[in-house]
């Protein structure tokens, strides 16, 4: 009996493997692949090239005034000088100091929850969120202990759009809850009264819920109260985006199985203890994708609040490239503020997808 | 088996017997927002008689005394409040139509171009998706109206395409189509067009379930639709005869002119919508599974029948409910016209005439009323096309 020795596999093709290969399987498998691939480096010579050009190479980095610019490329040198504008708006210069400290203390106090190990982790994210805004409001508005008041109209720039988008976050999220509680409740009364004003506040675009704020509210109010500008439009701000979450949430609550209810009931558990222990924990981590999608959809609303007159970030730039000493920076500015913006949202997309990786228990079907 | 219709324990009070409760609940939250909304009611009707207001829709038929820029329909000053009404609505609906259409486009093109097996296109369609998700549309309108409409050169210098089409900072001048003689024999030979096409299809569908030979339907209709017209048009004259724009010394005249503003906000509404409809339509595809191209693929048909036959009519079930919010989001964010004073609802209603009348109630009310109506007729709309597709299950 002849022994037979297999021989060493042959190399695959040159043509089939490496870069080449790689080239021909993803870029010029067939000849309509290879015209978009053309197709697509041609647009891309055609954007890139000029692009980089305009923001890098041919832009001017440094310098104090328009003359500084030799106007060929960028001049992000009107960026650098109302840089400070555009963060703090016309919040005074000397107490801009109490911004940065809020915003530190903000990123102090909330990075042990981001600690794996931890422990109290809820009751010390509970506590944070009692004892922050108290202290961000007395730092940022003042009036009281030792601390100079700064009115809101002072407010502004990319502290302002923060200051409304972290309000609207953290009203929008327990009241849309409730609201998607009340949607999904037994109770006709309520559920009538929740889905009303959800759909009522999902059918008006928020431009007009604004430009309510700053005609109508005036009239609902009693004679000679006034609410803060700044006040009445987070309100409209949490109030919208709380209908919004409503809806997710709702979402959330109709995946959860039958029997998770049952079960809860059969455990012993009153409503409020198997909605908060068994109900929503399974619900909440079903839409995260879809609440901070919602939360991402605020922050570019806050955007918006430019129509009632208040200095955001955008209305900041705005107003500065129609500064007569800076004319023609249009496209500086909102470049800028385009990649502030993108930056924030593309953030929180992306840890939401963290988070959601984090929290999966591999129960999804 | 036995119901207990009194779960209420021997003993207890009335307020632990839950449906006693619940209706405690439901009656004071029905109290509440009753006294809440008198509350308000009473105050505004105290605050309006303090600054001397009178509610009522009277004002509707005064005269606006005001211009604006761009109107359907025929408008002047001398016209009613009412008649502003009826421009703003017509503008604000312009945007949203022009604006859905062009975001529907890019949007299938960049969902599929996300699926594409080109990696090139794969990445571009994610980086386009990636940055314009993320940026506020009011951004993206003040960036075209601000930096890139305003920069351009005047009427003088505009950039011509063709000597038809001129663009430059107070918009885009085009060629005006009119009537000409043979307008009317041209719609005729489409409508016949149009009837020959869906008597071909049934004939065609009937052959095919008789007799299972298929019909090239698609490439038959797309001639008749060339053909019939064209003839029509060689025999009757052309259907319209255009007035181009000319340039004059200081400006262009003629044709039909796209105010800057209503560029802005179509070209930043579909570019940024559009985005979002591309994750629609790529994650509409990507729910059916492979499972059914392989299918579709051993029972003979060819890519563009596995295709139009199996994946789209699938897909666009889950596509079809995203599709609709989407362009509920298209239609409201119109509203941001506001901000660069296009002419639509909010600008001419809540803003002009709430600022010379005063009334504010009355117009945020018809304003806000509108909005809704729109997005009701929308989710109806898409709602019926919605349950036409569905699946019908057992």
């Amino acid at each position: 009996m002849t022994i037979h020795t297999f021989k060493p596999d042959l190399p695959p093709p040159t043509i089939s493997i490496g870069a080449f290969g790689w080239l021909r399987a993803n870029l010029f498998s067939s000849w309509l692949n290879t015209l978009l691939t053309l197709v697509g480096l041609y647009l891309l010579w055609l954007i890139v090239p000029p692009v980089l050009e305009w923001a890098i190479f041919k832009a001017d980095w440094t310098g104090e005034t328009r003359a500084d610019c030799s106007r060929e490329g960028a001049c992000w040198v009107f960026v650098q000088a109302r840089f400070g504008q555009f963060m703090y708006g016309f919040y005074p210069v000397e107490l801009r100091w109490r911004v940065d400290a809020a915003a530190w203390l903000a990123i102090i106090g909330a990075a042990p929850l981001f600690l794996r190990q931890m422990p109290h982790k809820l009751r010390y994210g509970l506590g944070y969120l009692l004892v922050y805004p108290l202290l961000a409001y007395w730092l940022l508005h003042g009036g009281f202990f030792g601390l100079e008041t700064v009115p809101t109209s002072q407010w502004g720039g990319l502290m302002l759009t923060v200051v409304i988008a972290a309000v609207g976050i953290a009203g929008a999220l327990p009241l849309g809850i409730l609201l998607a509680l009340g949607r999904r409740s037994d109770m006709p009364a309520i559920r009538v009264l929740c889905v009303t004003f959800i759909e009522f506040w999902r059918g008006v675009p928020l431009i007009t819920v604004l430009f309510m704020s700053s005609v109508m509210l005036p009239l609902f109010l009693p004679e000679g109260m006034n609410l803060d500008k700044l006040l009445r439009a987070m309100l409209m701000v949490v109030f919208f985006e709380a209908a919004y979450i409503a809806e997710v949430v709702r979402g959330g609550l109709q995946a959860i199985p039958k029997g998770q209810y049952e079960a809860a009931a059969a455990m012993g558990l009153g409503y409020w203890r198997s909605t908060l222990l068994v109900i929503l924990p399974q619900a909440l981590k079903l839409v995260i994708p879809g609440i901070v999608n919602t939360f991402i959809a605020l922050f570019k609303d806050t955007s918006l609040v430019i129509i009632i007159g208040l200095f955001d970030f955008l209305n900041s730039i705005k107003r500065a490239t129609a500064d007569p000493a800076w004319l023609g920076m249009s496209t500086e500015g909102y470049v800028f503020a385009a990649l502030v913006y993108w930056m924030f949202c593309f953030g929180m997309s992306r840890y939401s997808m963290r988070l959601e990786r984090k929290l999966d228990t591999g129960h999804k079907r | 088996m036995r119901t207990i219709d009194n779960p209420r324990p021997a003993g207890g009070s009335l307020l632990h017997d839950p449906r006693a409760r619940a209706w405690l609940f439901q009656i004071l939250a029905v109290i509440a927002v009753v006294a809440f909304g008198w509350y308000l009611f009473h105050n505004t009707q105290t605050n309006l008689a303090h600054r001397g207001i009178t509610s009522g829709f009277g004002f509707l038929d005064n005269a606006a005394g005001f211009g604006i820029s761009q109107h359907l329909i025929d408008y002047s000053e001398s016209d009613s409040y009412g008649r502003v009404f009826w421009v703003g609505l017509l503008n604000t609906l312009l945007v949203s139509v022009i604006g859905i259409f062009l975001a529907t486009i890019m949007g299938f093109i960049l969902g599929v171009g996300r699926l594409s097996s080109n990696w090139l296109i794969r990445q571009l369609a994610t980086l386009y998706i990636e940055i314009f998700r993320n940026i506020p549309p009011l951004l993206l309108i003040f960036f075209v109206y601000f930096a890139v409409i305003s920069p351009l050169p005047g009427p003088r210098n505009s950039l011509s395409l063709w000597d038809a089409v001129f663009v430059n900072n107070r918009g885009v001048q085009m060629p005006a189509p009119s009537a000409a003689e043979g307008f009317w024999a041209f719609w005729l030979a489409l409508l016949v067009a149009l009837a020959s096409v869906v008597m071909l299809s049934r004939w065609a569908r009937a052959r095919r379930h008789a007799t299972g030979r298929t019909f090239p339907v698609f490439w038959t209709s797309f001639g008749l639709f060339l053909a019939i017209p064209w003839l029509v048009t060689l025999v009757a004259g052309a259907p319209f005869s255009w007035e181009v724009p000319e340039l004059q010394r200081f400006n262009i005249r003629g044709g039909w002119v796209v105010i800057p503003e209503l560029v802005s906000i179509v070209v930043a509404l579909s570019v940024y919508t559009a985005a979002f409809i591309g994750e629609t339509v790529r994650a509409g595809i990507q729910s059916v599974s492979h499972g059914q191209t392989e299918a579709a693929a051993s029972l003979g048909l060819r890519p563009g029948q596995v295709l139009r036959l199996v994946i789209v009519p699938q897909a666009l079930r889950v596509i079809v409910p995203p599709l609709t919010s989407q362009y509920l989001n298209l239609a409201k964010n119109s509203s941001l016209a506001a901000a660069i004073g296009y002419p639509d609802m909010v600008s001419l209603f809540a803003g002009t005439v709430l600022n010379q009348t005063g009334q504010a109630i009355e117009t945020m009310a018809i304003t806000m009323s509108v909005y809704l109506a729109i997005s009701i007729s929308i989710s109806l709309l898409m709602n019926w096309y919605n349950k036409r597709i569905a699946l019908i299950e057992r």
